[in-house]
């Protein structure tokens, strides 16, 4: 990398800590009780990127094609284990399982196309490429299903009467359920759309902004840039297309009736 | 068609013995909360029995296709549902999930006609009345043309005059082409001049009546 760069010292780090102390003021004046969540996701974020620092240095340094799959498995697991806790209604074992396979064969596979064809980097497991990518795509995969789960139970719960209206005239469940199947999707891919017609203009995606700080040539940066978008575009779509396709059947019994608990 | 032999739903309903003959019109009145809407349900196999087996021209209704069965015996639910935006989009949805070729212009129209519902095709569904929404719904389960209507509080939202036209027309049709229809109703002169048979089902409901049904 570039000898140019400012390597921030604990003090210029602790300035900027200063942010978070006008966000207290703020919340505080305006009496917004947030000011304790403000302060446990300040102090998660500053030991969780602390943490994965060290761990980060460790891998590059000792570059291990089991530790990158353990790192990897490891981001998927959290990654559902997220998507359960965030979405409010409690959801079945069955809706857990298609969620968790969803995400694991959506994000591995847009992983393994996006490694092996688009950057091709080699060795095949080198961590300095295989884990930042891999978090990019479980990351955005995740926010997807979220998006998508919470759309599919509400829109499944709402719209009952709708949905058992078409079965009663001899809709599959497939056919009642369309609408909000793909209602789903498209709630779950609109973000990612969105930020790709936003990028450049709007704001710069965190992976170049990092990149260029880091004394990368803006045009590398950019042409990373555009190959991680498409591949989170990817696997975000493949993965929640994988979801709503599989996850609307938790709602159906096997006599196409719906069941009573939704 | 349909024989109910000891069907029990829950604590909602004991049928110990009801026999409904093919081609015929049956009323189905009683008390709100008597389970009207659930033995239509029963039928359609929107719901299964908790116990017993329900026949439909002889063979247990749980042995069949679920979703072929509501093809043939199709149920008009006590809210009309709206299926997308224009009344066209309407009628060809109920055609779509059946699976059955999508009606012509003129069949569309006429179907609204015959319910006295002379709205254009590309009118927004959404903006009509409830009555005018159950007699949409009236003409997309007419269009499907299954063996057995099953209808509940089809006309409810209609002042008696209207209702009493809609039924006529929907009972000479449903003569002319030899179908089953079996109708709940809150109205008995209704029940009285259109159903060959009537049936109060308040004897099976297990409850006092007026829960949600």
């Amino acid at each position: 990398m570039n000898e140019n760069i400012i390597d921030l010292t604990i003090w210029q780090l602790a300035a900027a800590y200063v942010f978070i102390l006008l966000l207290l003021l703020i919340v505080k004046i305006r009496k917004i009780p947030r000011n304790k969540e403000i302060l446990v996701s300040t102090l998660r974020m500053t030991i969780q990127l602390l943490l994965v620092g060290y761990i980060l240095i460790y891998l590059f340094e000792n570059p291990h094609p089991g530790w990158t799959i353990l790192v990897v498995l490891v981001m998927v697991t959290f990654a559902i284990w997220n998507i359960y806790r965030r979405v409010s209604s409690g959801l079945d074992k069955k809706m857990k399982q298609i969620i968790a396979v969803s995400m694991a064969v959506g994000t591995l596979s847009s992983l393994i196309y996006f490694n092996f064809v688009v950057i091709q980097f080699s060795p095949w497991y080198e961590p300095r490429y295989f884990i930042p990518i891999a978090g990019m795509i479980i990351g955005n995969s995740m926010t997807g299903v979220t998006l998508g789960v919470q759309t599919l139970t509400e829109g499944m719960k709402d719209q009952r009467q709708r949905v058992e209206g078409a079965l009663m005239l001899g809709a599959s469940p497939k056919e009642a359920s369309r609408k909000i199947v793909n209602q789903a999707f498209d709630n779950a891919i609109l973000p990612t759309i969105n930020s790709m017609v936003g990028t450049g203009i709007v704001f710069l995606p965190g992976m170049m902004t990092g990149q260029i700080l880091a004394g990368v040539n803006p045009v590398t940066a950019i042409e990373y840039q555009i190959a991680i978008l498409l591949g989170v575009a990817g696997a975000v779509a493949l993965t929640v297309i994988l979801f709503v396709q599989n996850g609307y059947k938790v709602f159906f019994n096997e006599k196409s009736q719906l069941n009573e608990q939704i | 068609m349909f024989t109910f032999q000891h069907i029990s739903y829950k604590d909602i309903l004991y049928v110990e013995d009801l026999h409904i003959e093919e081609k015929t019109i049956t009323a189905l009145i009683g008390e709100s909360g008597t389970g009207k809407s659930t033995l239509l349900k029963l039928m359609n196999h929107l719901l299964s029995p908790t116990k017993g087996e329900i026949l439909y021209q002889g063979s247990p209704v749980q042995d069949r296709n679920a979703v072929e069965l509501r093809r043939e015996v199709a149920m008009l639910s006590q809210n009309p549902v709206l299926f997308g935006d224009t009344v066209r989009d309407n009628l060809e949805a109920g055609m779509g999930f059946a699976g059955k070729p999508l009606p012509s212009e003129n069949e569309m129209k006429e179907a609204l006609h015959r319910y006295y519902l002379d709205k254009d095709l590309e009118d927004h569904a959404e903006k009509l009345s409830g009555g005018e929404q159950q007699r949409l719904a009236l003409a997309r389960i007419t269009l499907l043309d299954p063996t057995v209507f099953l209808l509940d509080e089809p006309t409810s939202a209609l002042d008696d005059e209207l209702e009493h036209d809609v039924m006529e027309a929907f009972i000479s049709y449903a003569g002319h082409q030899e179908k089953t229809v079996i109708f709940v109703t809150h109205s008995r002169a209704i029940a009285d001049e259109f159903a060959d048979t009537i049936l109060d089902i308040t004897p099976f409901s297990m409850q006092g009546g007026n829960d949600n049904e």
